[in-house]
C-alpha cells in the first residue's frame, strides 16, 4: 500500500490498523453529470482533503485536522481511490475509522453537494448511507377515498330501496283505490276479460307476429 | 400470425352465434332457461349450465374489480406507490424481494395480493382486498337495482354502446354462453334489428380487442427492452467497480470483447466474479410473461409511471377498466336474475331488491376466498376452468338446437317476423355447419390437451427469486377443477333426462 511510503512504520499491527481506518472512494462522475462531467484532477483531490477535514471538525469541536492530514492512494480511472485521516498532534497516527465514519455520515450531504453527487455517484464503501424514508400521512390516503366511495354508493342504494318502497305503496294505495270507486260505480275501468287496461303492460307482453307484420293488409277505418 | 386465427374465429363462431343468441332471447322474451325450455323442453339443462357458468363467473370476476379499486385508490398519491420499492428495515436499501424484481411486480404481489409461496399455504383473509371486495359487490347491486327493469328504460340496452361495454373485457369478450346476452336481449322491443347490432357489436368489440393487445404488447417490450438495458448496466457495473475501468469504457456494444480480454488479463479476478455476471439476453426477457390478469395490472402500472402526470393517467385507467368490469358483472348477475326473475316461485314471494341483494351477498362471500393469501391461485383455477370448457359445450348445444331441434327454417320465420328480413346464406351455412364444426372441433383439441399434459400445473410466487415458479396442483385442487367444469356440462344431458323421466312419469 502507498501508505507506507508516507507514514513510517510504528506498530507492528500498523498494516492491519491502518486497512481499519483507511476508507474506499468511488466516483461516478459522467453517469451524474453526463456531459456537465468534470474532470478528476489534483485540484478535486484538493478539494476532497478540504471536504474531509472539515467534516472531521465540524463533528468534533476539539479536533485539530489539517488538510495535510489527509492522505489520498491509489487514484484509479474508474475514479476511485483510498483515503485516511492521520492526527498530526499524535504523531502521525491515524484517526480510528469509526471517528472518521461518523464524521463522513454527519456531514454527508455537504461533501455530496460540494462535488455535485449524490449518495449513490459518491461511494464511501464501508459507510452505508441511510435513505430518507417516503413521508407517510397518518392516515393512508387510500382509505380516505374508500370512504368517500363507500358513502356516495351506500347513499345511492338506500335512496333507490326507499323510492322502491315508495312505489310500490303507491301503487297498492292505487288500486285499492281504484277497486273502492268501481264498487261505488263511480269510475268506469276500461276492462279486458277481467283486468283493467291500464295494468296491462301492453309492451311486456307476448305479440303475435302473423297479426303484427303486415298492418297494411287490414283496410284503414 | 394471431390476427388470422382470430379474424377467422370471429366470422365463423363470433359474429353467427352473437347474433343468434340475440335473435333467441328477443324472441323467446325470457332469460336462458326459458328460452331454452321454449325451444325444446329436453333442453331445460341448458338454460341452467348458463347460469352456472354465470354463477362461477361472477363469483371470480368481481374480485378484478376490487382490484382495479385498490389501484384506483392508491392513484391519489405522489409518488405512485408502484413506482418506487420501499425501504428496508434497517433503511440501509431497498426491501429484498423489491430489489430481485421491479417495484411494479412487487406493489401487484406483495402489497396487493400478499401472496403465499403455494396453494397449500392459505394464510389469512387480506382485510384491504375484502373492504375492495365488499364495495365492489355494493356497486354492482346499487346498478342492479335500476338496471334491466321490464317496463321502460329499454333505450339504453337496444344501445350498442351499452353492449359494447358488457361485452369488451379481456377474458370471453362476446360474452357467449353465459345467458347474459339472451338475458339482455329478452327486454328488448320484438321488432329490434338484431341483425345489425349482433354485426356491430362483434365488429367494435374485435377493434376493441385488437387495439387493446398492440397496446398490451407495445408496452410488454418496452418493458422486456427496459428490463435488458438495466441488466446490461448493472453487469457493466459490476465490471467497472471491480477492475477500477474507467467510466464510459465499457458499452453495451463492446461488453462482449471486454469480457474476454479482462478473463484473459485477471483470470483470478474475473473467477471470482464471474457467478454474479448474468448473461442479459432480451428472449428471456419477452418470455418471462407475467401470467393471467396481473398482466392487466402490472404492465400498465409499469406503462403508467413512467409518464409525465402518472396520477392523471393511472386514474382515468383504472375508471375505464372499472367501468368494462362492472359492465361484465352486469351481464353475468343478470344472468343469473332474470331466470330467477322469471320463475314464478321466487318472484312473488320476494320483491326484487331482496332477490339482488341475497345474489350479491352470497357471491361477496364466496369471494372472500379470493382476498386471501392464497387466493390469486384460487381465481386462477377458477379462471382458466370454470367456464372454458363448459362454454364450448352449452354453445355447441345451443347451434345445434336452434338448428336442428327447432329447426332453422321455424327461426328463419320468426326473425323475419321480428326484424322484416330473413337471413342470409351466410348465417345459415353458419349456424348450420361452420360453427359447430369448428366448435367440436376446439373441444377435442381441448380435451386432449388436458390429457396430454398430465398433470396440471399452476404459476406460483416465488419470494425468494422474485419470479414465478411452476408447480403442480395438489389433490383438493383438482377435485375442485373436476367439480366446476362437471357442474355446469352434467347439467345439460341431466336436464334432458330429467324431463324423459317426467314425461314417462305423466303418461302412466
Amino acid at each position: 500500500m502507498c501508505f507506507i511510503n508516507l507514514i513510517s512504520l510504528r506498530k507492528s499491527s500498523f498494516f492491519q490498523q491502518n486497512a481499519q481506518n483507511a476508507f474506499k472512494v468511488r466516483l461516478s462522475i459522467k453517469t451524474a453529470l453526463g456531459d456537465n462531467a468534470y474532470a478528476w484532477d489534483a485540484n478535486e483531490e484538493y478539494l476532497f482533503k478540504a471536504m474531509v477535514a472539515f467534516a472531521m471538525r465540524r463533528y468534533s469541536s476539539k479536533s485539530t485536522t489539517q488538510i495535510s492530514d489527509v492522505l489520498l492512494c491509489n487514484v484509479t480511472d474508474r475514479v476511485s481511490f483510498w483515503f485516511v485521516v492521520t492526527d498530526s498532534s499524535q504523531n502521525m497516527t491515524t484517526v480510528p475509522g469509526s471517528v472518521v465514519e461518523a464524521a463522513i455520515r454527519m456531514n454527508r450531504n455537504r461533501i455530496n453537494s460540494a462535488f455535485l453527487l449524490s449518495d449513490k455517484t459518491l461511494q464511501f464503501l464501508k459507510i452505508t448511507s441511510t435513505l430518507s424514508p417516503p413521508v407517510e400521512p397518518s392516515t393512508p390516503v387510500w382509505l380516505i377515498v374508500f370512504g368517500v366511495v363507500l358513502c356516495l354508493i351506500v347513499a345511492g342504494i338506500v335512496f333507490l330501496v326507499v323510492a322502491g318502497i315508495q312505489q310500490r305503496k303507491k301503487k297498492n294505495k292505487e288500486s285499492t283505490e281504484r277497486e273502492n270507486l268501481e264498487e261505488k260505480g263511480e269510475v268506469t275501468v276500461t276492462v279486458e276479460n277481467g283486468i283493467p287496461c291500464e295494468a296491462l303492460d301492453l309492451k311486456a307482453g307476448h305479440i303475435n307476429g302473423v297479426f303484427a307484420a303486415d298492418d297494411e293488409r287490414f283496410t284503414s277505418l | 400470425g394471431f390476427l388470422i386465427p382470430y379474424f377467422i374465429m370471429l366470422i365463423a363462431e363470433g359474429m353467427p352465434l352473437l347474433y343468434l343468441e340475440l335473435a333467441v332471447g328477443q324472441r323467446m322474451r325470457r332469460g336462458s332457461i326459458g328460452a331454452w325450455k321454449i325451444i325444446s323442453p329436453y333442453l331445460c339443462g341448458v338454460g341452467v349450465a348458463s347460469v352456472i357458468v354465470s354463477f362461477f363467473l361472477s363469483m371470480y370476476y368481481n374480485v378484478i374489480n376490487a382490484w382495479a379499486f385498490w389501484y384506483l385508490f392508491h392513484s391519489f398519491q405522489d409518488p405512485l406507490p408502484w413506482a418506487t420499492c420501499p425501504l428496508n428495515s434497517n433503511r440501509t436499501g431497498y426491501e429484498d424481494e423489491c430489489e430481485k424484481t421491479s417495484s411494479t411486480q412487487y406493489f401487484w404481489y406483495r402489497q396487493t395480493l400478499n401472496i403465499s409461496p403455494s396453494l397449500e399455504a392459505s394464510g389469512n383473509v387480506q382485510w384491504e382486498q375484502a373492504l375492495c371486495l365488499t364495495l365492489a359487490w355494493l356497486v354492482v347491486y346499487l346498478c342492479i337495482l335500476r338496471g334491466t327493469e321490464s317496463t321502460g328504460k329499454l333505450e339504453q340496452l337496444s344501445n350498442p354502446k351499452t353492449w359494447i361495454s358488457a361485452a369488451t373485457q379481456i377474458f370471453f369478450s362476446l360474452g357467449l354462453g353465459f345467458g347474459s346476452l339472451i338475458a339482455f336481449a329478452s327486454y328488448n322491443e320484438p321488432t329490434n334489428n338484431c341483425e345489425r347490432h349482433a354485426i356491430i357489436v362483434s365488429l367494435i368489440n374485435s377493434t376493441t380487442s385488437i387495439f387493446a393487445s398492440i397496446v398490451t404488447f407495445s408496452i410488454y417490450g418496452f418493458k422486456a427492452t427496459f428490463n435488458y438495458e438495466s441488466c446490461i448496466n448493472k453487469v457493466i457495473l459490476l465490471l467497472l467497480n471491480a477492475f477500477d475501468l474507467e467510466e464510459g469504457s465499457l458499452t453495451a456494444d463492446n461488453l462482449n470483447e471486454m469480457k474476454d480480454y479482462l478473463m484473459a488479463t485477471h483470470p483470478q479476478e474475473y473467477a471470482q466474479l464471474s457467478p454474479q455476471l448474468k448473461n442479459c439476453s432480451l428472449e428471456a426477457e419477452l418470455d418471462t410473461a407475467v401470467q393471467g390478469t396481473g398482466l392487466a395490472f402490472i404492465v400498465y402500472s409499469e406503462a403508467i409511471k413512467n409518464m409525465e402526470v402518472p396520477q392523471l393517467y393511472s386514474v382515468l385507467y383504472f375508471v375505464m377498466l372499472l367501468m368494462l368490469g362492472i359492465g361484465s358483472m352486469l351481464g353475468n348477475t343478470a344472468a343469473i336474475l332474470t331466470p330467477l326473475t322469471d320463475s314464478r316461485v321466487i318472484a312473488t314471494r320476494f320483491p326484487k331488491e331482496v332477490i339482488s341483494g341475497v345474489v350479491c351477498f352470497i357471491n361477496c362471500v364466496i369471494g372472500l376466498i379470493f382476498t386471501m393469501e392464497a387466493g390469486n391461485y384460487w381465481f386462477d383455477i377458477f379462471n382458466d376452468y370454470a367456464a372454458t370448457l363448459s362454454l364450448l359445450l352449452i354453445v355447441l348445444v345451443e347451434t345445434i338446437a336452434v338448428c336442428y331441434i327447432y329447426g332453422i327454417r321455424r327461426f328463419e320465420k320468426d326473425l323475419y317476423t321480428m326484424i322484416g328480413r330473413k337471413p342470409n346464406w351466410y348465417w345459415k351455412i353458419m349456424w348450420a355447419f361452420a360453427s359447430p364444426l369448428l366448435i367440436i372441433s376446439l373441444f377435442i383439441f381441448y380435451l386432449t390437451d388436458y390429457i396430454l399434459t398430465g398433470t396440471l400445473q399452476y404459476q406460483a410466487w416465488d419470494a425468494t427469486q422474485g419470479q414465478l415458479v411452476t408447480k403442480d396442483y395438489p389433490s383438493y385442487a383438482l377435485a375442485v377443477i373436476g367439480l366446476l367444469v362437471a357442474a355446469s356440462t352434467m347439467c345439460i344431458p341431466l336436464g334432458a333426462l330429467v324431463t324423459f323421466i317426467r314425461k314417462r312419469l305423466k303418461r302412466e
